[in-house]
This record gives C-alpha cells, structure tokens and sequence, in this order.
C-alpha cells in the first residue's frame, strides 16, 4: 500500500503548509510544521492527546486562523471533512439523508450512491440519532464523499467504532482513495491498526516529531519516546493481531482464559446498585 | 358573539405563533433558552431608551436585544467565564437596568404589569399589523438563512469548513429573536417571551421526522396553545400571558404520553 507514496512526488500537492503556527493565549499549539499531501496518498497524523492533531487540520482546513507559516491549496481544492466528535442534539429531528444534504444540495440519488460507496445506504431514512458509532462514522464518510472531493481530512475516522469495524474502515478509507484517486489526510491517535492502511506517517507534538513510511518511523528514536517503546512493534503487531482475541472491553485474552471481575465488598456496601455490574 | 377585542386577541395570538414556533426550534436545538431569555429581559432597556431617544420602543427593543445578544457572542468568543454565569450576569442585570431606568422617565405613563406578563386583550388594530408584517419578514428572513443555520447547529466546524458564511448567518438569527421578542412581547409580556419560543418546540419534537416538520408542528401548537389560553383566561378570569404559557405547558405533556415510536 505503500507505493501510492512514489507518484505523489510527480504532482504539486493538493495541500501544503509551510512553517504553520498556531498560537492561542500565549502558547504555541502547533508550530513549524510542513506538510503536504498530493492526490492518491494516505498521510496520517498521529501524536500524543493535546499534541495539537485536531488543531493542525483545523488550521490547514481554515477552520481556526493560523499565526505563523503559509498554507497553499491546490486551486479550486474540494475538501471532504469528517470532524471529531459530531454530536447532534436529541431534539433536532435529522434523517440520515437530510445530514447528507446539510451543507449541499443533492438528489436522492447521488446521495444514496454516496451512502452506498460506504456501505450504509439502507439507513438513509434512518434518524441519526440511532446509528452506531461505526454506522455514524461510515455515514459522515460518506456525507464527505457526496462533495466530490480532492482531499478528504479524517479527525479520528474509527473513535466510536468497535474493533473489528476498525479495521475494516480503514480499509474502506484504502479503497476509495484507489478507486476515487484523491488524497487522504487523516488524524489518529491508535497505532496498531493505522499503520498498514497509511502510505506516509507525521508524528506531531506541536512540532513534527518524525514523519515518513510506516516502517521507518517505528524505528525513529523520536518516536519511541513519544509512545514507548512498546510502540515500536505496532507495525508488527498489526501483522498478527489475529493471535490474541479481544474481549468487549478491548483487553487481550488468551483461549480458555477465565474473566475474574474484582468485587470488593466495602463497595458493595456503600453502592449496592453496583451489584449488577460484575455479571454485565 | 365573538367581541373585536377578543377576535384581535386570538388574531395577534396565532400571528405570534406563527413566528416563535419555527424561530423557537432553533433556540432548542442550539440549546440557547437561557440566551433567548437574556435577550428577552433586555427588552424593558429596550423600551426605556427607545422612550427616550423619542423612537417606537420596538425598535428601541430590537436593537438593545441585538446588542446583548452580540455582547454575549463576544464574551463567549473570549471565554472569560462561564457561559451560565455570564448569561446569569446579563440578563438580570438588563432586567434591573430596565425596570430602573422606565422608573426614572417619570414623565411617561407606563403598564408595567403588561409588560412583564403581556396583555394580550389590548391589542389594537395598529398592533395586528405590526405583527403579520412583521412577522412575514422574520419568517422570510428565516427561510432565507435556514439551510445554512440548519448546518452550524449541526456542527459549527463543518459548517465552517464547508464555506457556510458563519457570521452573517449568526447575527441574521439573533436579529430575527429580537424582532420575535419585540413583535410578542404585547402577547405574552417579556418574562414569559422564552416559553413561547422553546415549548411549542418541545410539544412538537414527538411528532416529526424533519427539521422543517417540527418547525411547522411548533407553529400550530403555538397557535393551539395561544386559542386554548386565551379561552381559558376569558372562561376563569385569569391572566392571558401566563394562560396561554400554561396552555402550551399542557400541550407539551401530552406530547410526552403516547409512546414513543422512533427512539431517537
């Protein structure tokens, strides 16, 4: 998958930042970072929590003002952006088809074309309210896709999904940048499972810390210090994470293994509703 | 037989509705109640300065509701305090400014009382047109802005990415809540102006499937709420405002009874 990497050199990027800075309340969130991406490639952002990943794709998308640097689109750019973190108010009565729709108008059909590219085209009159965290994700993917985009910028893509839908999304995220040849500009926060679905990683934490192939940044001593070297092995581990099994909770279990819930008794007698929640 | 008065009364009634239903969705799904009520309480000011630069207290209301609202965008912008206590701040401190400052033109008579709680029984034909002109262009002016307002109460940062003019959208709607709480301020005074807007909305949440059903369902249960009061208020004699409130409060439970059919 890494290959997407070698023409991107051949054309102008579709995005690019030079010396970006964002700076709030006297405090450098982000800063000196460079950064392009062309059309075919997937360049993932990853980092620490408060490393600024959110921070940086605003500022490149122009959704906050940026303090420092220069950021250069390619001309008439169409961005598809999921944002992290989507919750829509409980009382705000909203189809799945009507959020397609929000910001563009569309028919039915290219919408449902759309919902179809990423598999959910059967809920388009379902209430967004009752999606699952994947079934939501896949909707806003495709709510992305339904502009006809150059790029797409994925804030956390998988947060709210569960395993195994994680893997499969990125898989799908793979797919339709093969099939709609569009750069793809994704922030993550999990290493394992978004290494082999990325053509170039950026390791921020309000500077670039490393960047560059999946396989090479592992290696980086930089990088290790950020995650531990623990981290080291999520290229590895991703090869065989079919070894071990996951339970609800996302701990690996080996076969065979008893779950032991902890009970404490003191706790019990102070909130005895909680009796219920070693069975559950 | 039905007297003028009443037929005014009835007419002014749905005429609000018409406006605060649809408007007052908005309010809720923006979760903005307590900033509608801060805007609201700054109406009495409104009066009060509108008397004395010698203009029509609407108007006076109207851009003292406007300049609240766009003081508490810039202090929200800043983040200096919390949003309630902010909101807290302000609204009772243009309520107090208000009612000192109407204290002190001593040479204007004014119904206090109706303009806290609304007389609706004293609409005049003056006032009905007000309303229905009025009222035709807040409603036009919602239409106008409602794809994009309907996108930053999605979510603000899409809304933003996606080239929804962000701004401009934001200050047509809080424009348009000062002209509602001026047109209804007459029907349900300014301390009850609030209700009027969110209730409606919450009664209709139940019955729709879409943005633009819950804001026509809010308009008809408005006017439901507005010919149910107002009979009530003539039947026991009790005060129209808070009638016709507690009228859109029963509409708003029953709405809560049958079971629900969509989980969300």
């Amino acid at each position: 998958m890494a290959d997407g990497a070698s023409a991107a050199g051949a054309t102008a990027p579709l995005i690019s930042a030079t010396r970006l800075g964002v700076r709030r309340a006297g405090r450098w969130l982000i800063h000196d970072i460079d950064l392009n991406v062309s059309a075919g490639e997937i360049v993932t952002i990853i980092g620490p929590n408060g490393g600024g990943k959110s921070t940086l794709v605003k500022a490149l998308l122009g959704v906050v003002a940026h303090d420092a640097g220069t950021i250069h689109r390619a001309p008439d750019l169409k961005v598809g952006y999921v944002p992290q973190r989507l919750e829509i108010n409980r009382v705000l009565p909203l189809s799945v088809g009507r959020l397609m729709t929000a910001t563009q108008r569309a028919p039915r059909a290219a919408v449902m074309d759309a919902l179809a590219e990423t598999g959910v085209d059967a809920l388009i009159d379902q209430p967004v309210q009752v999606l699952s965290g994947g079934e939501f994700q896949r909707v806003m993917l495709a709510r992305a896709l339904l502009r006809a985009p150059d790029l797409l910028v994925l804030d956390e893509p998988v947060q709210g999904v569960d395993y195994a839908g994680e893997a499969a999304l990125y898989e799908l995220i793979g797919y339709i940048r093969t099939r709609r040849d569009i750069g793809v500009l994704m922030v993550s926060h999990d290493l394992h499972v978004v290494m082999r679905a990325t053509d170039r990683v950026i390791c921020l934490n309000a500077h670039v810390c490393c960047t560059g192939a999946p396989q090479t940044v592992t290696r980086d001593a930089e990088y290790q210090r950020l995650f531990g070297s623990k981290a080291a092995t999520a290229y590895a581990v991703y090869e065989h994470h079919h070894d071990h099994d996951h339970d609800v909770h996302g701990n690996v279990v080996a076969p065979g293994h008893d779950h032991d819930h902890h009970h404490h008794d003191h706790h019990h007698r102070e909130h005895p509703h909680h009796d219920s929640d070693g069975a559950g | 037989m039905i007297d003028d008065f009443i037929l005014r009364a009835w007419l002014a009634g749905i005429g609000v509705a018409m406006i605060a239903g649809p408007l007052g969705c908005f309010v809720v799904w923006r979760r903005m109640a307590y900033f509608g009520d801060t805007m609201a309480h700054s109406a009495l000011l409104g009066v009060a300065l509108g008397l004395l630069a010698g203009v029509d207290p609407a108007l006076g209301i109207i851009v003292t509701a406007l300049a609240v609202a766009l003081s508490l965008l810039a202090f929200r912008r800043a983040r200096r305090i919390a949003d309630d206590t902010l909101l807290g701040i302000l609204s009772h401190a243009a309520l107090s400014l208000g009612l000192v400052a109407i204290s002190l033109l001593s040479w204007v008579r004014l119904d206090l009382m109706g303009y806290l709680f609304g007389d609706i029984l004293a609409v005049t034909p003056a006032d009905l047109i007000w309303i229905y002109a009025g009222g035709a262009g807040v409603l036009a002016a919602l239409v106008w802005i409602w794809r994009p307002l309907l996108a930053l109460t999605i979510d603000e940062d899409l809304a933003r990415a996606e080239g929804v003019p962000l701004l401009r959208t934001q200050i047509v709607f809080m424009l348009l809540i000062a002209a509602t709480i001026a047109i209804a301020m007459k029907i349900v005074g300014i301390l009850l102006i609030t209700s009027l807007l969110i209730i409606p909305a919450a009664a209709a949440r139940r019955l729709a499937r879409s943005p633009e059903q819950m804001a026509f369902a809010a308009a008809v249960a408005g006017a439901i709420a507005c010919t149910l009061g107002l009979w009530g208020s003539l039947s026991f004699d009790t005060p129209s405002g808070p009638s016709v409130v507690l009228a859109a409060v029963v509409l708003f439970i029953a709405s809560l009874l049958p079971p629900a059919r969509y989980s969300g």
